[in-house]
């Protein structure tokens, strides 16, 4: 049998799509979606390159342009492009190097949730007896609380201050992922690939991480870019409210706090930090709409 | 219905006792001495010191101040407050109803319009109306609500100068408290122009707050509304020649209630939250502020009861949700 038969050589590609590409498709279809990824994509340069993107230092103060209008306004200056605040530091520059505090806050919180959150759902789902109903018992307490007084009341007792928002707020989204993951793993537990795994003699940290785990992701990470939106939200909050990062820190909560005192002079001190949390935010969550719509189909039309 | 009911009470017994270990845990957790904390100064005279500990009972073996403190929850003592000597419980039943009574108009404006918008939208797909509400319902969902406030008066209050910029009546009008709520109080005064007053003062707030949910009730009615009109049984309504108002709002909405319904039971929580930062914008003399206030003036009985008593709140008006939601639907009610 030395006669090699010609095997058509099948570009797979055109077969199935590749997962990624089969994503980025059902994503790219969403057009809020993708203008939400160009805005943070945006966001992120500004924050990684903050020094360099930034015209001035955050708190230098230039005694001589208190409260300047944005430079297309009558009185506005070319240099101080969005004008400058109380003490006459450039408002861009603040905003820019706000954003990296931001970005930092929701993304230390997310992972500060996310990881012990998905170790609790995972314990909670395998061991539905005893371990399981109390972990949910505890998520149940913590839900108790509306989240941003839960975030308060956390910050009361820590003191106020960057790291200890970070904490309040992993802690506050904790019990989302705890219930997201626990949902998810009793959905798949009884399924038959994992009594198979079981049965070829995979360790309970096997099943848990490498069976199981992979399967409960996309609701994870959905809810994930959902609680970053939320996370800096709530960030925003927190410093307006006094109680998260302290000024001169440039944090866009803290920045409209301090903004409050000039609303009837100076609308631009009051209005861009605002908007430009809400922008982010909203981009985050034209995204988180997105990825939803991309990774959970079944999920398309819940809130 | 009633073993449903007893299955839910069940559950919020822990819940309960879970919130009085959080609230119990909050004034022991703070780093450093508690009477330094309290006081606000350091190296406080011993004596003084000892006896501090001792009046707050901070000297006692942990599990003995755990049952304490039940002990005096139990007896309805919740405390007093350290700037101002009165009880935590009158403090917040004297306050409650101003949140309340922003809450509920907040409620009001956001199920109006949401539900109104979000029928249109769903009867609409596609078009650009519906459009138009769910990009305006996303931003909304995406709000930083205290900018939302701070906008909202700088365009109102200080430009136009249509709406005052905080509090709930003006000082010129002396309204005593009989229900606690300004809308009512102000009609039964005597003062003229006082029930006006008190109108424009609660809705740039109640706007402010209802905001949020206005945009979650929206996208959910709608969703909902979209579910609902694909069933089987409003086919045959519209097949039978029922009026199309009629199918939509009898037999559509009807039905399509029931999520939205449990949404604003949700948004309970929500609201609470969103009172601590709309009332702090607009001077609101509610429970949102006071925590606010006493959290900056470490009144630390204060701080741990006034949560209490919310999370008590949130706990019972999502208790009261789950059984309307057993009520209306079976299904719940049966489901273990």
């Amino acid at each position: 049998m030395n006669a090699s038969t010609e095997v058509p050589v099948i570009d797979q590609s055109l077969l199935y799509p590749s997962p990624l590409k089969e994503f980025w498709q059902a994503f790219a279809h969403n057009k809020g979606a993708v203008a939400g990824l160009l805005f943070m994509l945006l966001v992120v340069f500004c924050a990684l390159f903050a020094p360099w993107v930034a015209p001035y230092n955050p708190s230098e103060q230039f005694r001589d342009f208190l409260l300047t209008p944005p430079a297309w306004l009558e009185g506005g200056q070319a240099q101080f492009l969005l004008g400058t605040d109380e003490l006459g530091r450039d408002l861009l520059s603040r905003l820019i190097h706000g954003a990296r505090l931001s970005l930092m806050i929701g993304l230390a919180s997310v992972l500060m949730s996310l990881i012990p959150g998905i170790l609790l759902g995972l314990t909670a789902g395998f061991f539905p007896r005893l371990l399981g109903p109390s972990i949910m018992r505890l998520m149940d307490v913590m839900l108790a609380l509306p989240s941003l007084l839960l975030a308060v009341a956390i910050v009361a007792i820590l003191g106020p201050g960057l790291i200890n928002t970070v904490i309040a707020i992993a802690i506050v989204s904790l019990p989302a992922y705890v219930r997201l993951t626990r949902a998810a793993v009793m959905g798949e537990l009884h399924r038959d690939y994992v009594t198979a795994s079981r049965l070829a003699g995979a360790g309970l940290l096997r099943l848990m991480f490498v069976t199981v785990l992979p399967n409960c992701m996309a609701p994870l990470i959905v809810q994930a870019t959902l609680s970053f939106s939320s996370a800096i939200l709530d960030a925003a909050a927190l410093g307006f409210l006094g109680l998260g990062v302290q000024p001169p820190t440039p944090e866009w909560g803290t920045m409209l706090a301090s903004a409050r005192d000039y609303i009837e002079r100076a609308w631009w001190v009051v209005s861009l930090p605002g908007l430009t949390i809400l922008l982010s935010v909203l981009a985050i969550n034209l995204m988180g709409d997105g990825l939803r719509d991309a990774l959970d189909p079944k999920l398309k039309n819940a809130v | 219905m009633l073993s449903f009911i007893a299955r839910r009470l069940g559950l919020l017994i822990p819940t309960f006792f879970g919130v009085t270990l959080l609230t119990f845990a909050l004034i022991r957790l703070i780093p450093g001495d508690p009477v330094e904390v309290m006081m606000g100064e350091r190296r406080v005279d011993p004596q003084m010191h000892a006896e501090a500990m001792e009046r707050l009972g901070l000297n006692k073996p942990l599990y003995a101040q755990y049952l304490d403190y039940i002990g005096d929850l139990a007896q309805g003592d919740l405390g007093e407050s350290l700037r101002t000597r009165t009880s935590v419980w009158s403090e917040f039943l004297t306050l409650f109803p101003a949140t309340l009574e922003l809450s509920l108009a907040a409620l009001l404006f956001a199920g109006t319009l949401g539900l109104t918008a979000g029928v249109i939208a769903a009867l609409k797909r596609g078009s650009l109306f519906d459009h138009g509400v769910m990009g305006i319902a996303l931003t909304g969902y995406s709000m930083p609500i205290f900018w939302w406030g701070l906008l909202l008066i700088m365009f109102f209050s200080v430009n136009l100068g249509w709406t005052p910029v905080s509090g709930r009546i003006d000082l010129l009008y002396d309204i005593p408290p009989v229900t606690g709520f300004m809308l009512i109080d102000s009609l039964l005064s005597d003062e003229e122009g006082a029930f006006v007053d008190a109108l424009q003062h609660l809705i740039l707030p109640a706007v402010v707050l209802g905001t949020i949910p206005l945009a979650v009730i929206a996208r959910m009615t709608r969703s909902a509304m979209l579910e609902v009109l694909r069933e089987d049984y409003v086919r045959t309504a519209r097949a039978k020649g029922l009026s199309p108002a009629r199918v939509v709002f009898v037999h559509g909405l009807r039905n399509a209630l029931i999520p939205v319904l449990t949404v604003f039971g949700l948004q309970v929580g929500a609201l609470l939250a969103g009172a601590v930062l709309t009332e702090t914008i607009f001077s609101w003399p509610g429970i949102g502020k006071w925590l606010i206030e006493s959290i900056g003036a470490r009144d630390y009985p204060v701080v741990q009861n006034g949560i209490l008593l919310i999370a008590c709140l949130v706990i019972l008006v999502n208790f009261v949700v789950d059984i309307l939601y057993g009520l209306a639907n079976p299904r719940i009610r049966h489901q273990r």
